[in-house]
């Protein structure tokens, strides 16, 4: 395993190279171009932000002294929702990206798990893009939410969730391979996951936390621990939870290992079945 | 040290008959067959057992039909699929030319998909900043680098995946069918570039069906068939084998086609005319032992036999012979008018022969008239091309016919002809 690292180290150039292409050619020939990776959220938040904020209010109104209505609402849903959106598309693209990249496996001698991290990686780029807005929504419009230095472990939480996302995306990419069907299936599940994610609303919001068995279903997800680190850092602006992020991180290591176990297990058949 | 050596390679393919009996995965899940139905059921072998060895600045040509494994070894050899067992050791950087600009994404242009795919293949940004000018030069393609590649013609974008191939500077070079799809100018530079490599002493591992060009470039030919090395050794040697085998097979086809196009013939009334006071039947090809068939080598003797009948008795008839190639051009013809025969009489059944005893016609295959007419043409029976046959010869001239010629050359020419070990 250790060794098979390193080697993914020897393709950093190759990693970046296809990172940046993708990034190139995803807006090429588009009108607003690299813009549509700004845009893209921020309809997308616009959209919870009328249906959750003002057609059906949440029942969150406070959590750990901030208010979670109105414009703080929006800025709430926006910080979960950056993330899980680098989530979700990178592990919809993954169970396809052996297939769209199929002359590559079949017509060169090529390491194939770059690919997956490609897409990964691309994904997380666009994140990062997304953050800047976070802060300026976060220091123009939030009442009473202010950026404290909490927002040093944001590294933090995106290394969490690289790993974890990682092992998910080597998982997926290798199995549709096999199972094409697995493409729809996962299209369905990760709406599934997004409502049992605290995204549209927050993990402590009373409604949740009198239930036991919400609790304990909801920490058993671990894109909850991650989301909630990003809540905790950007808009609760305090310390995440320093038991649930390290055990999400060790649950991470161990998706990343099984999962790039089973994507190097299933590489040769890959030639022939994409 | 040789640059290739194989040993024993296998591969075989598992075909998952049972992977499309369930429906979904959860069913798989549910009837706790998932792994029992990932197991293949049934194999097929593309490589049963190949070794061989490839001498440092040799150029080793694999040949044989579609579906023999070339492509399969060929895929092994550069490294993309693995083989189900035995070994292969390689020394130095390989390039593969299978598929020209596999990498290329159409969106951006030829000066990214440069450095990206030189990437791919395995260079530095630093090399291909030295190579880009060579790469863009040779791909004759200044002045739409800065376009992206989903505008370039098919020719252009084979060409720029070439450039960028070549220019990774391999020590091992491994080339599949990729130059049938060049457009005419560029081949030959391509064959150039290889016989640069070969004069450079590097090695090549060349998958062709352009039999004169394996003949031309290569040290050593490899003939598979059915996944084995059939024959093996020097080009000219091989590849005759193999063509004489090819002949073979096809004979044994074209034996069967000829039945059914006979039977077909007959119904095809346009291709037959005239009134038929004389008739035509019968009309078969056979060689010197008198056994019918349709392939002859170049200068091999044969016949073309059929017989006549004619119901009343005729004084004033004509037979004539054409023989025409497939682009619908008379090779050949004549008729008993012409060669100075004075028809007296005709009544019955008979039987003519024309017995050629060199046709030296090139390569090919060839279409027969025959005919029987009055003097002044009034059609008694016409057959146009009614009758094929093929002619095979070793040596690929062009043209229509091989010309007898004998080749002179003085003392201080050194040259001579490829003579075929034993």
């Amino acid at each position: 395993m250790i060794s098979k690292l390193k080697d993914l180290f020897k393709y950093r150039q190759l990693i970046v190279t296809l990172v940046s292409r993708e990034l190139k050619a995803r807006y090429r020939g588009t009108v607003f171009g690299f813009f549509w990776s700004l845009i893209n959220p921020l309809l997308l938040l616009a959209v919870y932000s009328i249906v959750f904020g003002i057609i059906l209010p949440g029942s969150s109104g406070r959590i750990e002294n901030k208010d979670i209505t109105g414009i703080n609402y929006s800025i709430f849903l926006f910080t979960g929702l950056l993330p899980w959106i680098w989530f979700n598309s990178s592990i919809l693209e993954s169970s396809n990206v052996l297939f769209i990249h199929g002359n590559l496996i079949k017509k060169i001698k090529f390491p194939i798990e770059v690919l997956p991290i490609m897409t990964v990686l691309t994904n997380m780029i666009h994140f990062m893009f997304g953050v800047p807005i976070l802060v300026v929504f976060i220091i123009f419009f939030g009442k009473g939410i202010v950026i404290t230095p909490w927002v040093l472990f944001f590294p933090v939480a995106v290394f969490v969730q690289l790993v974890f996302t990682m092992g998910l995306s080597f998982l997926v990419s290798a199995l549709t391979v096999h199972f094409r069907d697995l493409k729809d299936i996962l299209a369905n599940l990760l709406t599934l996951w997004f409502f049992g994610t605290p995204i549209i609303y927050a993990f402590m919001t009373p409604a949740i936390q009198n239930h036991k068995a919400m609790v304990l279903a909801l920490s058993l997800n671990p894109m909850t621990h991650i989301i909630e680190a990003y809540h905790y850092t950007f808009f609760f602006g305090s310390l995440p939870h320093w038991k649930r992020l390290p055990v999400t991180l060790i649950v991470g290591l161990i998706f990343f290992y099984i999962g790039y176990l089973i994507f190097d297990k299933l590489r040769d058949t890959f030639v022939e079945e994409v | 040290m040789y640059p290739v050596k194989a040993e024993n390679i296998v591969k075989y393919y598992k075909k998952y008959a049972n992977k499309h009996k369930f429906l979904t995965l959860k069913s798989a899940i549910v009837n706790k067959s998932l792994f029992s139905d990932l197991k293949s059921n049934e194999i097929f072998e593309a490589l049963k057992g190949v070794s061989f060895k490839v001498k440092d600045g040799e150029t080793l040509s694999i040949i044989g039909e579609n579906g023999s494994g070339k492509s399969t070894l060929l895929k092994i050899l550069a490294g993309i699929s693995r083989p189900s067992s035995g070994s292969i050791l390689t020394n130095g950087r390989i390039s593969a030319l299978i598929e020209l600009g596999a990498g290329f994404h159409p969106e951006i242009s030829g000066r990214e998909n440069i450095f990206i795919n030189g990437i791919i293949l395995g260079l530095t940004k630093k090399k291909i900043q030295e190579k880009y000018n060579d790469i863009i030069h040779f791909a004759e393609l200044e002045e739409f680098i800065n376009s992206p590649v989903k505008t370039y013609s098919s020719g252009m974008y084979m060409r720029l995946g070439f450039s960028i191939a070549i220019n990774v500077n391999p020590d091992i070079l491994l080339i599949d069918e990729v130059l049938s799809v060049g457009d005419a100018s560029f081949v030959p530079k391509c064959i150039d570039k290889i016989n640069e490599f070969k004069r450079k002493g590097k090695t090549i591992i060349f998958v062709s069906h352009d039999l004169a060009t394996v003949e031309r470039i290569s040290d050593e030919v490899i003939w598979l068939k059915d996944g084995k090395i059939e024959m093996q050794g020097y080009p000219k040697r091989v590849t005759d084998a193999y063509l004489e085998y090819i002949g073979k097979r096809d004979e044994k086809k074209a034996e069967k086609k000829h039945k059914t196009e006979e039977i077909e013939a007959e119904k095809n009334r346009e291709k037959r005319w005239g009134t038929k006071e004389i008739e035509i039947s019968k009309v078969k090809m056979i060689d010197k032992n008198g056994i019918e068939k349709y392939i002859f080598e170049q200068n091999e003797p044969f016949t073309i036999e059929f017989n006549v009948n004619s119901k009343t008795e005729e004084k004033d008839f004509v037979f004539g012979i054409g023989i025409f190639n497939t682009e619908g051009i008379q090779c050949y013809g004549s008729n008993t008018l012409i060669e100075d025969f004075k028809s007296q009489s005709i009544k019955g059944k008979g039987k003519i022969k024309i017995s050629i005893s060199n046709i030296n016609l090139i390569n090919g295959t060839y279409f027969i008239d025959l005919a029987v007419h009055k003097r002044d043409g009034y059609p008694f029976d016409y057959h146009h091309f009614q009758y094929t046959f093929k002619i095979t010869s070793i040596y690929r001239d062009v043209g229509i016919a091989r010309i007898s010629h004998e080749w002179e050359f003085s003392k201080n020419i050194k040259i001579h002809k490829k003579s075929l070990p034993k």
